[in-house]
């Protein structure tokens, strides 16, 4: 993919010299803690006077790498931690180039700057998703440690007067080869900022590398093993208050009347605040703001979508399909094709509305003075956080301080900046620092939730069962062409359509179209595998349809298609090989395969699925095989694939969100289910080998995993399932 | 009125409604966030402390059900033999993602521990079930209940 910013590279690591504001000190970072492990703290911000003296005098030759005098390295964090991993991979990159141990580097999160931190692989919007950290910093991060360590190394040469060519670096330390002379980066601080910064510098070769494609331990578990670690939720700025809210049920309803007689009698409340289309309870702590506001009495006005329900957007969706969509991609001639097959298959997939029901509600912390405005939140879209904050507050961008915290799961949710709307409208209203905290049914409730989609599919097999024609056309939401409009073009965006077009298959004649459809009354968003968490749900069952229909089986039928798709087949291979494809399975069982290529990473799953005579689903066990490239942090790799699977599973056989009278129906985790530890399979993971640049990880597993399990559930029951979640009245047997 | 109760054997005053959920308590009042609050229902388990032990529900535990009782708290489970040893095999399997969930979760295997030494499976799923964790890091938390329950059998 092409780089959309041009903040990577030398150019840009001369330009991010700059001093660097006092909003960069207030983040929370990772340090080496007395006990010499890490740990992680919300550090208040400095006195502005005390923040630049330090840093005139450090050695910040861009915008990741910062060491003190003292020698401490500060490593500045572009991309969120969200679980995926990112607090320990992205530091391993630069790292790896600057020679020093992970225990050695504290980090810094980020201020909102997408000028020095925006995400190359998403149009410089300084953004965490889609699965682009590592593989946007692979090439930029390496580059800034080893600019640094090439400006070391130089001061160090000059400082003995040798050539610069027989010094080496490691653990923070520069030796001259041939006498065993060392000095450490901390007394080479000043000498290194006057030299200039390297134009291109060389990185290693990966067969030099010390900590890439070594396991790692990651650097913020420590904090959150003994409840140190901070999350947005846990921000408490001296004097803060804590709100909840109630938002109108239906979306686009406005707030009639209030009645706050009684929730103003509960001890500890202290303002009712009303919005247009909300109203708020502040108070001492949220024991009082929830027991505030189950005291009101509110009287909304439901407006236009007080009586939508789920059925009318599928309706709606399907008759839109009657017209022919925006041509996402299109090989051969498929209508010659169809005429020419042996066999017609046709079928029509629907998926539902997504919550994403991240551990942590959602929440946001701000303090509204009349000369600026401070917000303390877990985002994953910093720089967009801080601009809805001025814009709701009233003032100039520069005057709103915004410190990102760890998050609590993102999911997507994260990337919207709603609830930091929804706070400052609120905080405007009150006196000092105010947390507004989302109850988890208000979280649920209004969400902006993966788009409901419904696909109509038709093939054209030969007279072997192979296929001559591929027909895809589906419509539904794009949540691109709401949040980044410039590339929602001709009717299309690259996210909507992932892993719908450019299958690995080798399809002579294929057609792939997409209606745009906006729901009423419901907005949508980013889930965790975007696009493909709906496409690859749908073509990978398909694909298994046209092998059953072949009567061939289903990883032979996927692998004639790959020839030209060496590392799409060599992972459905060890899938297979891992998972005993073919052996047989007891009555009631069976075995389902997917493969996917999305995300820049290839990955194949095979789902074992036990249905009982209730038509009760367990997976049993699954196995993946990866190609995500060069894999830099090996374990956080197997973990991301375990949770995405069970993240994949929660959805395929729980997770639903259905509208009536235009209110979600579901509220809390008792309506809304996931997966339990009861109920979570056995997962290995098996990573191929592989140099090539690194791909997404933190979601591709998620998708993939949906169409095995219902391929397996096929092949345990022999019922096909074209709907999710399952439903296990269709798959009940006659007792 | 005032609430007295011990939390991790230091004795804090809470001027709060009888009905206020501990979890509030705890995070609103002492300023302790590591407890964390993910469903107010007991659904997910988020909120778990230990009451002389006991893993409980923070969340919907009301402050004037303590009484007497000795809270626990994911701040302090370290100071415990099974508290320890679960916060060690969490970091020895990499359990942690985002981490939201896991003083729930650790206080929970804690608990489970405490009790039983040497945990079956369907003891694990019995008493870790109540916990939910988004990112999935169900297998990893298994095997370090599992882990640490060996370190009970070479008698660490």
């Amino acid at each position: 993919m092409t780089r959309a910013h041009p903040m990577a590279g030398a150019s840009a690591l001369s330009r991010a010299s700059s001093a660097i504001g006092l909003s960069r000190r207030g983040f929370l970072q990772a340090g080496a803690a007395a006990g010499g492990g890490l740990m992680l703290s919300l550090r208040l911000p400095l006195g502005p006077c005390d923040a630049e003296a330090d840093e005139a005098r450090d050695f910040a030759p861009n915008a990741f790498v910062r060491i003190g005098r003292d020698g401490q390295i500060v490593l500045t964090m572009p991309y969120a931690e969200m679980g995926q991993g990112v607090y320990t991979s992205i530091p391993m990159l630069i790292a790896e180039e600057l020679d020093v141990d992970l225990a050695q580097v504290r980090l810094e999160h980020a201020p909102p700057d997408p000028k020095r931190y925006g995400n190359p692989y998403l149009g410089g919007d300084q953004l965490t998703g889609n699965s682009t950290a590592v593989g946007a910093s692979w090439q930029p991060l390496r580059e800034a440690g080893a600019a640094a360590r090439a400006m070391l190394v130089a001061a160090a040469a000059q400082r003995w007067s040798v050539d610069a060519a027989s010094c080496g670096a490691q653990r923070g330390e520069v030796v001259h080869v041939p006498t065993g002379r060392r000095l450490t980066y901390g007394e080479l601080v000043a000498d290194a900022a006057r030299v200039p910064v390297p134009e291109k510098p060389a990185l290693k070769r990966p067969e030099d590398f010390k900590l890439i494609g070594t396991p790692a331990k990651r650097l913020d578990t420590p904090a959150k093993v003994n409840g140190t670690a901070v999350y947005g939720i846990d921000a408490r700025p001296p004097g803060v208050k804590i709100a909840t809210l109630s938002q109108s049920p239906v979306f686009g309803g406005r707030l009639k009347r209030v009645d706050d007689a009684a929730a103003r009698a509960v001890k500890g409340v202290r303002q009712i605040v009303r919005l247009d289309d909300a109203v708020a309870v502040v108070a001492d702590h949220m024991g009082a703001a929830k027991k505030g506001l189950a005291a009101l009495v509110i009287e909304w006005d439901d407006g236009p979508h007080a009586k939508l329900t789920t059925g009318d957007i599928a309706v709606e969706l399907e008759s839109a399909m009657l017209k022919p969509g925006a041509v996402a991609q299109n090989i051969g001639d498929v209508a010659d094709a169809m005429a020419r097959a042996v066999t017609r298959v046709e079928a029509t997939y629907q998926v539902p509305f997504l919550a994403h029901a991240a551990m942590e509600p959602m929440n946001c912390t701000v303090h509204v003075r009349s000369d600026g405005c401070e917000v303390w939140v877990g985002s994953q879209a910093l720089a967009r956080a801080q601009a809805a904050a001025a814009k709701t507050a009233g003032l100039p961008l520069d005057k709103v301080t915004v410190h990102n915290h760890l998050l609590g799961g993102g999911f997507g949710r994260r990337l919207e900046i709603d609830g930091v709307i929804r706070a400052v409208q609120i905080a405007k209203q009150v006196d000092g620092p105010v947390k507004v905290v989302w109850t988890r049914e208000e979280d649920i409730q209004h969400d902006m939730y993966r788009p409901y989609f419904v696909d109509r599919m038709s093939a054209g097999l030969d007279d072997k069962g192979m296929p001559l024609a591929w027909n895809h056309r589906f419509a539904g939401s794009s949540v691109v062409a709401r949040y980044i409009p410039p590339i929602f073009k001709n009717g299309l965006d690259s996210d909507t359509v992932e892993a719908a077009i450019n299958l690995p298959y080798a399809l002579p004649n294929l057609r792939v179209e997409y209606l745009r459809v906006e729901p009423p009354g419901i907005p949508t968003a980013f889930w965790r595998s975007v696009g493909p968490s709906h496409n690859v749900f749908v073509t990978e069952s398909f694909v298994d349809e046209l092998a059953a229909a072949a009567k061939q089986d289903a990883v032979a039928y996927r692998r004639a298609l790959l020839d030209q798709a060496p590392r799409a087949r060599a992972v459905l291979d060890l899938a297979a090989q891992k998972a005993n494809w073919g052996q047989p399975m007891p009555a009631g069982q069976g075995r389902g395969v997917s493969l996917q290529a999305a995300f820049r990473s290839y990955m194949a799953h095979v789902a074992e699925v036990e249905v009982s005579k209730a038509g009760a689903v367990r997976v049993r066990r699954v196995v993946c095989a990866v190609d995500c490239g060069a894999p830099v942090n090996p374990d956080t790799i197997r973990a991301q694939l375990e949770g995405a699977v069970i993240f994949g599973i929660s959805a395929a056989l729980h997770g639903e969100i259905t509208l009536k009278n235009g209110r979600v129906e579901q509220t809390n985790f008792d309506t809304y289910q996931v997966l339990r530890m009861d109920e979570a399979p056995d997962i290995e993971v098996h990573i191929v080998a592989s140099a090539e640049h690194p791909g997404g990880i933190g979601e591709p597993g998620t998708s993939a995993i949906m169409p095995a399990v219902a391929n397996a559930i096929f092949a345990a029951t022999g019922k096909r399932l074209r709907k999710l979640p399952v439903d296990p009245a269709a798959l009940k047997r006659p007792a | 009125m005032a609430y007295d109760i011990e939390v991790n054997g230091t004795k804090r005053t809470a001027d709060v409604d009888g009905d206020t959920p501990l979890l509030w308590v705890l995070r609103d009042v002492f300023g302790m966030t590591g407890t964390k609050f993910g469903c107010g229902m007991a659904l997910c388990g988020a909120c778990t402390v230990h009451v002389d032990g006991a893993p409980t529900r923070s969340c919907i535990t009301p402050i004037d059900s303590i009484g007497d009782a000795k809270v626990t708290t994911i701040e302090a489970i370290g100071a415990t033999e099974a508290g320890a040893k679960i916060q060690k095999a969490w970091l020895d399997r990499e359990v942690v993602q985002c981490g939201y969930c896991q003083s729930g979760q650790i206080m929970s295997a804690a608990a489970l521990l405490a009790s039983n030494p040497h945990p079956s499976d369907a003891d694990i799923d019995d008493a870790m079930s109540g916990n939910i964790c988004r990112c999935g890091t169900y297998v990893r938390i298994r095997d370090a209940i599992k882990l640490a329950a060996q370190s009970n059998r070479q008698g660490g």
